[in-house]
């Protein structure tokens, strides 16, 4: 490393009050800004739990359907009309609603009920136990293991409850790719039992789920549903449907984007205040350096890299302390929603980067102005 | 000769409260030469300093360091001029006191792109010189005035410049040990390859100058 670097970080390290104050402050920034943006994006993240762990590649529904959760029944002509679309090379009926279910020891539990298509059982999850074909079986249901499992009492196989004064039985446990948002246990049915089994409007299908022969088609299968009035979106679009809601119609993605903005404020006041002091402290003495013979680009060069190690050290510290308290929660919070992503990463280092660079421009813009002269002056 | 100083005037303020700092200043220095410039505060000494040493302006005047009009240089080379040939001992010493003797004293050096290990390596030989062995990993504010004002004497010295500019070296020290730094000054860093300017008000020092400029209301007296 450049000596005159080398020099600036032990400046700043060996003034330890103040080298701690700042890797503190930004890892304790850092720490919020990550755990703001990563409940957030476990929150949208399991807001498209069913779309993910359907895997259906094209969704038709209601054009006013916002979230996945608030499907509006489709007309039956529809599923026809899409299945006669050319392009289209299978289309089924989906059924996805909440329901009341009544548990042996007499209490009741909210959960969520997906109605597979009885010919393909297109959408089917993962089985842990049991056999898949046991959903043909009478009153049988397949239900996920996951968070909320225990809501049900731990079911197993030949476990019964009654859905809407309708008796259901459990044939197996399955594994779900994305954990709901909602925290209600996810039964699995055929699509005939959920509409026999739940109270229903006129129409039953909540969403048409589309698999064209070629990716080419997609365009042409949109605009055809379109013209139907009703609306076709590839998944990913139907998951960034779903996340804009909740970002921008709930009033959460303002008041996350709030939170990590506070987060963001702390971490750039204690970190510019506390290295404007240092500089403060210390500007006499980069004035003798001016003096010397330092050049200003040496001077800029070595605030900047002492701004920079102690925004980058922040930065690491924060991550793996967020990283460390997410985990420690999901072992004891399974159904804690926060997820780290690459998103989450660039964000806090982005926000990281400024407060370098706004720390930096503090300790930069005093020393630059530091007139030699006024050294010999006293 | 190594420093020719012509004419310098240096007025501060605007046309209606111009103050004069130097009126028509001109002096040379010899190799070998300890020079003092003494005079009462206010007597422009400071300033005249500041203008040798390639930092503040003049109005009008040249000022030739080993042949060269330090004022007709660009900035990067008036600080390389600065770095490479002059030493300074600042009236406050402006030591780090987050770092060691040592690494106070190589910052010339780093300065100078010199290596972290050949820069430390002589920043300790040159605090023996100064008879600060022991003292190399204190930090300033562990050391007594005396040995702080060593410590910046080794600064000024590493980078073995033309000249060396002591400004007010006594200003913080009591008499004797003032007289101890000049005097181990003149014996053991004067040598005929370099000149020291000294700018003093302190009378107990003047024995050891080789010549004396005295200076008052901007003009050589």
């Amino acid at each position: 490393m450049n000596g005159l670097l080398q020099i600036a970080i032990k400046l700043l390290a060996n003034d330890r009050g103040k080298f701690f104050t700042l890797i503190v402050g930004i890892t304790f920034a850092v720490f919020l800004m990550m755990q703001m943006t990563a409940v957030f994006s476990g929150v949208m993240y399991r807001s498209g739990a069913t779309i993910y762990n359907v895997g259906a590649q094209m969704w038709v529904m209601d054009p006013s359907v916002n979230v996945q959760t608030d499907s509006i029944p489709l007309p039956d002509y529809i599923l026809d009309a899409v299945k006669s679309m050319n392009g289209v090379k299978y289309a089924i009926p989906f059924f996805s609603s909440g329901g009341l279910v009544k548990l042996a020891d007499g209490r009741y539990q909210s959960a969520t009920i997906i109605g597979l298509d009885d010919a393909t059982l297109y959408g089917r999850p993962h089985m842990l136990s049991g056999n898949l074909y046991g959903i043909y079986n009478n009153d049988a249901y397949i239900i996920v293991k996951d968070a909320e499992y225990p809501k049900f009492n731990n079911p197993t196989i030949g476990t019964t409850f009654e859905v809407n004064d309708h008796r259901g039985v459990i044939v197996g446990t399955a594994k779900a790719l994305v954990g709901g948002l909602f925290g209600t246990p996810t039964l699995y049915t055929t699509y005939t039992r959920a509409i026999a089994d739940l109270p229903t409007s006129r129409f039953t299908t909540s969403y048409i789920l589309v698999e064209p022969k070629k990716i080419s088609d997609i365009a042409a299968i949109k605009a055809r549903v379109n013209a139907l009035g009703y609306v076709a979106l590839t998944q990913d679009e139907f998951i960034s449907k779903n996340k804009n809601y909740y970002l921008f119609k709930t009033g959460l993605g303002m008041n996350v984007m709030i939170m990590t903005l506070v987060s963001f404020i702390v971490g750039l006041s204690i970190a510019g205040q506390t290295f404007y002091t240092f500089v403060l402290e210390n500007v006499e003495e980069f004035g003798a350096l001016k003096a010397i013979g330092a050049k200003k680009n040496e001077l800029i060069t070595m605030i900047f890299f002492q701004s920079s190690v102690v925004g980058f050290l922040g930065y690491g510290f924060g991550i793996l302390l967020s990283s460390l308290v997410i985990g420690l929660a999901k072992l004891r919070l399974p159904e804690y929603a926060a997820l780290v992503t690459l998103q989450n990463l660039v964000i806090s280092f982005v926000m990281v980067l400024i407060i370098i660079l706004f720390s930096s421009y503090l300790g930069i813009r005093k020393v630059i102005h530091i007139d030699p002269f006024d050294i010999f002056r006293g | 000769m190594i420093l020719e100083a012509r004419n310098i005037v240096r007025w501060f303020g605007g046309k209606e409260n111009m103050t004069y700092a130097l009126r028509d200043v001109s002096f040379d220095l010899d190799y070998g030469e300890m020079l003092y410039i003494v005079g009462p505060s206010g007597s422009g000494k400071t300033t005249l300093l500041s203008i040798i040493s390639g930092i503040l302006r003049p109005n009008s005047g040249t000022v030739t360091v080993k042949s060269k009009k330090i004022w007709e240089l660009g900035d990067d080379e008036r600080t390389d001029f600065r770095l490479y040939s002059l030493g300074f001992v600042f009236q406050d010493f402006h030591l780090f006191p987050k770092l060691t003797s040592r690494e106070n004293v190589a910052i010339p050096l780093l300065l100078q792109k010199k290596s972290w290990e050949e820069s430390m390596e002589e920043a300790g030989k040159t605090l023996e010189i100064v008879g600060l062995a022991k003292r190399v990993d204190y930090p300033p504010y562990k050391l007594s005035i005396g040995e702080q004002q060593r410590v910046a004497i080794a600064r000024a010295i590493i980078t073995k410049p033309d000249l060396l500019i002591f400004d007010e070296p006594t200003a913080s020290l009591d008499g004797d040990t003032g007289k101890k730094i000049i005097s181990f000054v003149k014996e053991n860093i004067l040598t005929d390859k370099h000149a020291i300017i000294v700018v003093t008000h302190d009378n107990r020092i003047y024995d050891y100058a080789t010549r004396i400029i005295q200076m008052e209301d901007g003009k050589i007296t």
